[in-house]
């Protein structure tokens, strides 16, 4: 079923009863050559991957609820490539080039729309250490561009430039960011997964890992046990939940993100705002809805919501930032599981069991990386060795001192 | 969350700042020949339990006392706090 303007049309000539359910529902089989657990948007992108760009088959989504219904649901649809260090930033560009042909790719409307992204400058050393994040950008192949007040005035003329702690002095553009429907996200890649031959299986959670002689045998299920050739686990912020089946810590601790969206209302903002000194960033939805968000509640949760002093942090920010939306309501809170790692960097590397393979530790910017994740687990899992843009993100980067730390506050968790 | 401090009572978790896993109180023997190897764990590596965690707080705007907290992770419920020296000083007795 191929989506299309015409298709549109012809449906609603045949009162749309000509769509079909966007994926099978098959039952589990005994034994795949790959597994992978967790369908959220990194599991179903690799899934997608692993069938179209490697070419491999028999291969399961295990999913303990419905597909989206984790962090994939749950963020707030950014999508950028603006990082600094040279194991990250070559890795979200190929994410973000994934990301310009993603709606060609899946034939599917992602709604991915490339608004751009401005992080805003309050001092002259922030200008100098984003200009040196804005060439390191540039020399990836992305693109940056640094504003002045008065280019970031004619764009946003709302926010409150004069705010006596943190006046705006600039900011720092990357105009090829912007926003995707993470629902759509997952859906898009869900149904191209299944074009593929990829089994998708909801409501199916997986209990345990049969593990001997060093090598995984399968996992065991709520539906049955299910053999596997290779397993890939992507299931964010229950990492440590689920690798300690299988007997492994890792470095990294699950904290709860809260995201706020406002009521409907015009259009106001042309594209996202961070205010990283006050730890706060807004963006618009199509619909209306100001969706916007601050920092991690900062203690270990498996929760999916979070406390009220984050929430009132959020919306003091917001209102230095931007007063007018002071009479604004909010419609709508949520708060997702991070897997905070201690670098504040993700990790896409094989285990020391044969033919497990762990993709996680996004920490609150997974949703931006699906695409280059689901790519690059997918070569993993396929090739043995890991894509050449995810090369840093190694398990063992810890104990060999090589690690990835953009904001540089060390093995503290929720200070990235 | 309100935090019960066993000297000055129920007290707003925002007086406090989270540091982690009450195993921080556990240093290495950095004397020891796997050092590298045990300091690496107690650096990186995490339990990230779904459940009760016992959890290291700092009373930074109240008495500067540092606390273990027990905490279930899953509700935000907060089953205990006790003075993060009394722990340690219980664990060192024990150890002897």
């Amino acid at each position: 079923m191929k989506f299309s303007g015409f298709r549109v049309f012809a449906e609603a000539l045949k009162g749309n009863t000509g769509w079909r359910p966007l994926w099978r529902d098959p039952e589990p089989k005994s034994d795949y050559d790959y597994v992978v657990v967790g369908g959220g948007g990194h599991g179903l992108a690799t899934a997608y991957y692993l069938a179209k760009a490697f070419g491999q088959s028999r291969i399961a989504v295990l999913e303990k609820g419905w597909f989206g219904s984790g962090n994939i649901g749950r963020n707030t649809t950014i999508i950028r490539s603006n990082y600094l260090l040279p194991g990250n930033e070559p890795f979200y560009e190929f994410s973000m080039k994934l990301w310009e042909g993603l709606e060609q790719e899946l034939n599917f409307n992602a709604m991915v729309s490339q608004r751009g992204v401005i992080n805003l400058i309050h001092s002259d050393s922030q200008r100098d250490s984003f200009r040196r994040r804005a060439n390191a950008v540039i020399l990836a192949g992305a693109d940056a561009r640094l504003l002045s007040r008065e280019e970031l005035r004619a764009m946003v003329p709302f926010l409150n430039f004069d705010n006596a702690r943190f006046p705006i002095r600039g900011g720092l553009l990357q105009p090829r960011g912007g926003t995707a429907r993470h629902d759509g996200v997952a859906w898009g890649y869900a149904r191209g997964a299944d074009s593929h031959g990829v089994d998708l299986i909801q409501n199916c959670e997986v209990t345990g890992f049969r593990i001997s002689d060093g090598k995984i045998r399968g996992v065991e299920t709520s539906r049955g046990y299910i053999s596997a050739g290779k397993v890939g686990v992507a299931v964010a912020g229950s990492s440590g939940r689920v690798m300690a089946m299988a007997g492994m810590r890792l470095p990294m601790e699950s904290h709860v993100l809260q995201a706020y969206v406002s009521e409907g209302l015009k259009p106001v903002l042309p594209g996202v705002i961070t205010f990283g000194a006050g730890h706060f960033y807004i963006s618009q939805s199509d619909k209306g809805g100001l969706v916007f968000g601050g920092d991690i509640d900062g203690y270990n949760s498996y929760a999916q919501r979070g406390n009220l002093p984050v929430v009132e942090h959020a919306a003091e920010c917001g209102l230095a930032l931007m007063p007018m939306i002071g009479r604004a309501r909010v419609l709508r809170m949520w708060g997702g599981l991070m897997d905070m790692s201690m670098d504040g960097s993700p990790i896409i590397d094989r285990t020391n069991v044969e033919g497990l393979f762990f993709n996680g530790g996004w920490c609150i910017g997974g949703f931006k990386a699906t695409p280059a994740s689901g790519y690059a687990f997918a070569h993993l899992l396929a090739t043995g060795s890991p894509h050449q843009t995810a090369r840093a993100y190694r398990l063992d980067r810890f104990s060999r001192g090589y690690v990835i730390d953009e904001t540089g506050t060390g093995a503290q968790p929720n200070l990235h | 969350m309100l935090i019960p401090h066993p000297i000055l009572g129920s007290r707003d978790a925002r007086e406090f700042i989270y540091l982690g896993d009450v195993r921080l109180l556990d240093r290495p023997d950095a004397t020891r020949s796997d050092a590298e190897h045990s300091f690496c764990d107690y650096v990186f590596l995490r339990d990230n339990p779904a459940g009760v965690h016992r959890e290291l707080w700092f009373h930074e705007q109240g008495d500067r006392s540092w606390l273990v907290v027990t905490r279930n992770t899953t509700t935000h419920e907060i089953l205990g706090a006790e003075l993060a020296r009394d722990v340690a000083l219980a664990r060192k007795r024990s150890a002897q």
